[in-house]
């Protein structure tokens, strides 16, 4: 009974959420917190910030969190489901209609307009990041080289995620971060 | 088997992706030049309507490229091998969240990986707009540099740029907003 209220809740939110990252913290507060009760704001905010820094959405680590809290594993597992089912539904939908009329004229225009909008909420994004991501010398020194590279040669993103990690700890740990 | 490469594809893309949605783009793009199951501006029109749909943007990626590839069954398999990582490891930090919130290794592991993450995103977001503003056909028949680039779509990113960066109002609506406006004005305008 638990886990079907859970998973209920969660593509409840998953429904309401646009965008995903930070467009889910209100909608996550009022039915989490305040109709549910399975979770305080500073908890939320907790598994909100390591939901971060761990890889995957954002979404669904902070829905994992929430199921495991309440319901322990299988809990976890219901919750994000849970999250992604509304995703799964409404896109299937969409591609499948999109994909009858990608040959209209009309869809065309506005596709290739639409892209352009595109372009232009991927820079605000990396700006909104950048404050966060970028705070020293060295942190540009690697923003820098991974760019460079990626843009220019065939690399695996996986390539630099790993060396990276790795770099964060050297350079922590000789010192050299914070200049 | 096409279902078990897809969701090892996606189950490598959530176990790197990190810091959300868009991180997982230059995974997405990488993917496309692997696999040819989808092409670069597919790729852009998939960002779009993830955008302007309910669900995390990272989750309507997945299915969407799951659905381009192997209709229904490719959309539920994608978004498990995305979501597939974040389970395990999020199960696994639960029951130590305090540790690991406290942890310098753990920071200093994330102080490297935020300028990858960001650079990746940026690196895959330039390459989705080479396709949209220049006009690659044009350098074929000798170089000319005004018609290089597209210029209805340059007029168009710099008026939406001043709308989301500069104006007041505007700044704070929903990213769906300028993505139905945008539509509006391919149609009308022609693009």
């Amino acid at each position: 009974m638990k886990l079907l209220t859970l998973f209920l809740s969660f593509a409840k939110v998953g429904v309401m959420t646009f965008g995903g990252g930070y467009a889910m913290i209100p909608i996550l507060e009022r039915e989490i917190v305040e109709r549910q009760g399975w979770a305080s704001s500073e908890e939320l905010m907790d598994y909100y910030a390591v939901g971060q820094c761990t890889p995957g959405v954002i979404a669904v680590n902070t829905a994992t969190f929430i199921g495991y809290k309440v319901a322990g594993y299988p809990g976890g597992v219901v919750a994000t489901l849970g999250v992604v089912f509304p995703s799964v539904v409404i896109i299937s939908i969409i591609a499948g209609i999109l994909t009858n009329f990608a040959e209209l004229p009309a869809v065309k225009s506005a596709f290739t307009a639409i892209r352009v909008c595109v372009c232009v909420l991927i820079f605000n994004a990396v700006l909104k990041l950048w404050k966060g991501a970028v705070k020293d010398k060295a942190g540009l020194v690697l923003f820098l080289i991974v760019f460079v590279l990626s843009l220019f040669f065939d690399i695996s993103p996986v390539v630099f995620v790993v060396l990276c990690a790795v770099s964060g700890l050297v350079l922590t740990k000789t010192g050299v971060r914070g200049k | 088997m096409i279902l078990i490469r897809l969701f090892w594809e996606f189950f490598k893309t959530g176990l790197f992706a990190v810091g959300g949605g868009m991180a997982t783009l230059p995974f997405l793009y990488d993917m496309s030049a692997r696999t040819g199951w989808f092409t670069e501006a597919k790729l852009a029109d998939m960002i779009a309507v993830s955008e302007s749909t309910p669900g995390p943007i990272g989750i309507n990626m997945a299915t969407y490229v799951g659905f381009e590839t192997a209709g229904v069954p490719g959309a539920v398999i994608a978004t498990l091998g995305l979501v597939c990582p974040s389970i395990i490891i999020i199960l696994m930090i639960a029951r130590v969240l305090k540790q690991f919130r406290d942890s310098k290794t753990v920071d200093a592991v994330f102080y490297g990986l935020r300028p990858c993450s960001i650079a990746l995103i940026a690196a895959a977001g330039l390459l989705v707009a080479r396709i949209t503003f220049l006009n690659m056909d044009a350098l074929a028949g000798g170089f000319v540099l005004l018609n290089l680039f597209r210029w209805k779509e340059v007029l168009l990113a710099a008026v939406l740029l001043v709308m989301t960066r500069a104006v007041r109002p505007l700044k704070k609506l929903h990213p769906i907003v300028f993505i139905a406006l945008s539509a509006l004005v391919g149609i009308l305008a022609g693009f």
